[in-house]
């Protein structure tokens, strides 16, 4: 146990800007997660491994002399089509099977993703220097890395142009009415396949994103990607599937509640405290429903 | 009688292959002594695999090159047989039994990490085969009573307690507040236990004492902390990926410690990939080019990086260092054993008191190099931004003066 935070006031203001910041960036990778999962009931286990793609391709820019920060703009366009390759390839022979097959597919993914960019790139811990300085409130007392502020801010503004595309466009329809009822979809002359694959290539671009933004902002490694899907997994179970500002509310409370975590009771239990909230989470949520099925009754 | 010839053709064939498996591998063939080694050739010790195996070659090279072992008035060379154990622990024990049970081998190199060490160890003992490892650090190798287990290197609790020396030294003998950050595993836990045997030692105060998880990316909860406190040292230790972090945030967040020492900072590239953001960090290593060892085969560590350098096209890691001692180790114990006994061989092991270009070697009860002090270095910057290592401490090897206390961000 440490009081540190309660001492020092302005050690709050620190957690909760961190905890946003780094909120904002998880969000934004679960939100991709939620896509596809409410569109094509795949939890997909390689979602942190693209991450850690779209991450090296910043990298490999940053290595030829490029600013890393455009890496926000190349690697999700590679992305993207890497996202369609892996939907052509496996994901469309799973998509209409249960969720364990779709689970065991990405997990395979998963593996030989680690293992080529293990190859290709070998097993170095890399990252892109942006060179962004450091923005200093509150007399110094609060520090943020501008980079980080950099990252959330990317990351809101992909977040809102893909809220607005989903709204707005005929395939951001089709998305969601697939999403709804995919066979009233189909009946109703949406070509689901393409949706299906338009959906997997929008989630590996938005991975592509944050991992560029990763790059810059932390460290990247072919086996860091676990740690990534896991955050979103939680993050999309937290906010409840289809409920796009739950997700952005839910990777910031969690990036919040985690840095408090580390500094009241200790660093060690920092990864910890988390799960533990995600377990009281589901165990209240289903105490709720039992409730209102009791009443239904 | 059909099912009589199958079971005949069965036997036989199993006989052959019995039979060509036995007679094609064993310790010694003809004039060469076959070791047996694991080495993470893919997988997440990858990287340093490769030195190691590096390391090794270079090393059997030049011993055969210059007359090979002799043992018995006879002359043998070193030959190694590589498995890769894809920087898995099962898979390395796996290896371990094959290299022994089906191959025959008699003598072992160690594999790339203490956790694949630990569990290669078990095997190692169990059919009584001497190994001579480079690359497992951890004090836990080293407390389980394993006679057949010797390491070139220094155990990973002494790593960083020069540091606490170095900073209650230029505090004028008083003692210091130091604030530790350390990743949850079992190389930086040891680390962490050698720094709090020297903080009690020299009555020193730890004001901030954090485990990192492994997934942990992020250390800014740790250093606001170290801002709030003020600390006299900063240590930490979480292998490449912590001291890459470390640096970054560090000056992202402009925190300003008069000393920061780490592990990892030449496998993590720090200088290069940094630039002058990690000038003035403390680095503990096994091993320098300019320490002033010497020994008959690669005369000097200056040799040794020019040598190693024009062979594999890049300047030789620590981890290949320690890799082409073990070699050295394993020629002088089976010249004194005069014999391929390995019970003879484990003696004359133990017995070992020797200098090699890496540094002294002599082995304690548990196995452990007691003859080898780590060394520290400073990361130093001149004004164009080239980045060199330089050893400052202990002061018998140093090449430069500790520049201490690191200044501040605001003039830098």
């Amino acid at each position: 146990m440490d009081f540190l935070v309660f001492q020092y006031p302005m050690i709050s203001v620190q957690a909760c800007l961190d905890g946003i910041l780094l909120g904002i960036l998880f969000a934004l990778i679960a939100y991709g997660m939620a896509l596809q999962w409410g569109v094509m009931n795949i939890i997909n286990i390689a979602q942190g491994d693209l991450v850690i793609l779209g991450g090296y391709i910043a990298y490999f820019m940053y290595l030829y002399g490029i600013h890393p920060a455009w890496g926000v703009i190349v690697s999700p366009i590679i992305m993207f089509f890497v996202g369609i390759a892996i939907y052509k390839l496996v994901i469309n022979k799973v998509v209409d099977r249960d969720l364990f097959i779709s689970i065991l597919a990405t997990f395979g993914i998963s593996i030989l993703f680690m293992q080529l960019m293990n190859f290709a790139f070998g097993a170095d811990v890399v990252l892109a220097n942006s060179d962004y300085g450091t923005t200093m409130l509150f007399n110094n007392n609060v520090v943020l890395p501008n980079s980080k502020i950099f990252s959330a801010f990317i990351s809101i503004l992909f977040a809102i142009c893909l809220v607005i595309y989903m709204k707005k466009s005929k395939l951001g329809r089709a998305i969601r009415a697939t999403a709804q009822n995919a066979r009233a979809a189909k009946i109703l002359g949406v070509d689901t396949e393409k949706v299906y694959a338009a959906t997997f290539g929008i989630n590996a671009a938005l991975c592509g994103v944050a991992g560029a933004l990763i790059s810059i902002t932390f460290t990247i490694h072919p086996y860091m990607g676990l740690p990534y899907t896991i955050r979103s997994f939680m993050i999309v179970i937290i906010a409840g599937l289809g409920n796009l500002p739950g997700v952005a509310m839910s990777g910031m409370g969690l990036g919040v509640f985690e840095e408090f975590a580390d500094y009241i009771l200790g660093t060690e239990f920092r990864i910890g405290s988390v799960f533990l909230l995600l377990v009281l989470i589901l165990v209240y949520r289903r105490f709720k429903l039992s409730r209102k099925r009791e009443y239904l009754k | 009688m059909k099912i009589n010839k199958i079971i005949v053709s069965f036997i036989s064939a199993a006989v052959i292959l019995l039979s060509t498996s036995v007679v094609s591998f064993a310790k010694v063939v003809g004039d060469k002594i076959v070791l047996g080694a694991a080495i993470s050739l893919t997988g997440k010790y990858s990287s340093n695999g490769v030195h190691t195996q590096n390391g090794y070659n270079m090393a059997v090279d030049r011993i055969n090159s210059m007359g090979g072992v002799k043992v018995g008035g006879k002359t043998y060379k070193f030959d190694i047989i590589y498995y890769d154990d894809e920087s898995n622990p099962k898979r390395a024990a796996q290896l371990a039994e094959r290299l022994i049970s089906q191959d025959g081998v008699e003598f072992m190199l160690g594999p790339y990490s203490s956790g694949l060490t630990k569990a290669i160890a078990p095997v190692t003992e169990k059919y009584g085969v001497p190994m001579v490892e480079a690359n497992g650090a951890s004090r836990s190798l080293f407390t389980k009573g394993y006679k057949y287990l010797f390491a070139v290197l220094a155990p990973a609790n002494l790593y960083l307690d020069v540091a606490i020396d170095l900073a209650v030294e230029k505090n004028n003998g008083k003692p210091v507040t130091v604030a530790m950050a350390f990743e949850q595993d079992a190389f930086s836990q040891d680390v962490r236990l050698g720094v709090l045997e020297a903080i009690e030692r020299t009555g020193s105060k730890k004001v901030i004492d954090d485990k990192l998880p492994k997934e942990l990316n992020d250390m800014a909860a740790t250093l606001v902390k170290v801002k709030q406190m003020k600390p006299d040292v900063l240590v930490v230790s979480g292998h490449t990926k912590g001291a890459l972090t470390a640096v970054r945030q560090i000056s992202e967040m402009k925190v300003d410690v008069p000393m920061l020492a780490m592990t990892h900072c030449d496998a993590a590239k720090l200088s290069k990939q940094h630039g002058k953001n990690s000038q003035y960090a403390l680095c503990a290593s096994q091993w320098h080019k300019t320490l002033t060892y010497k020994d008959n085969f690669f005369k000097d560590g200056m040799t040794y990086d020019a040598d190693f350098t024009k062979e594999f096209g890049y300047a030789p890691p620590y981890q290949a260092a320690e890799s082409s001692a073990a070699l050295l180790v394993f020629k002088d114990a089976f010249e004194r054993a005069n014999s391929f006994d390995q019970k003879k061989v484990r003696d004359a092991l133990a017995a070992t008191n020797m200098q090699t270009f890496y540094g002294n070697i002599k082995f304690a009860e548990g196995g452990q190099n007691v003859d080898k002090p780590m060394v520290l270095f400073q990361v130093m910057c001149d004004d164009g931004g080239k980045c060199e290592n330089k050893v400052v401490a202990p002061t018998k090897w140093a090449s430069a003066k500790l520049i201490h206390p690191i200044p501040s961000w605001s003039q830098r």
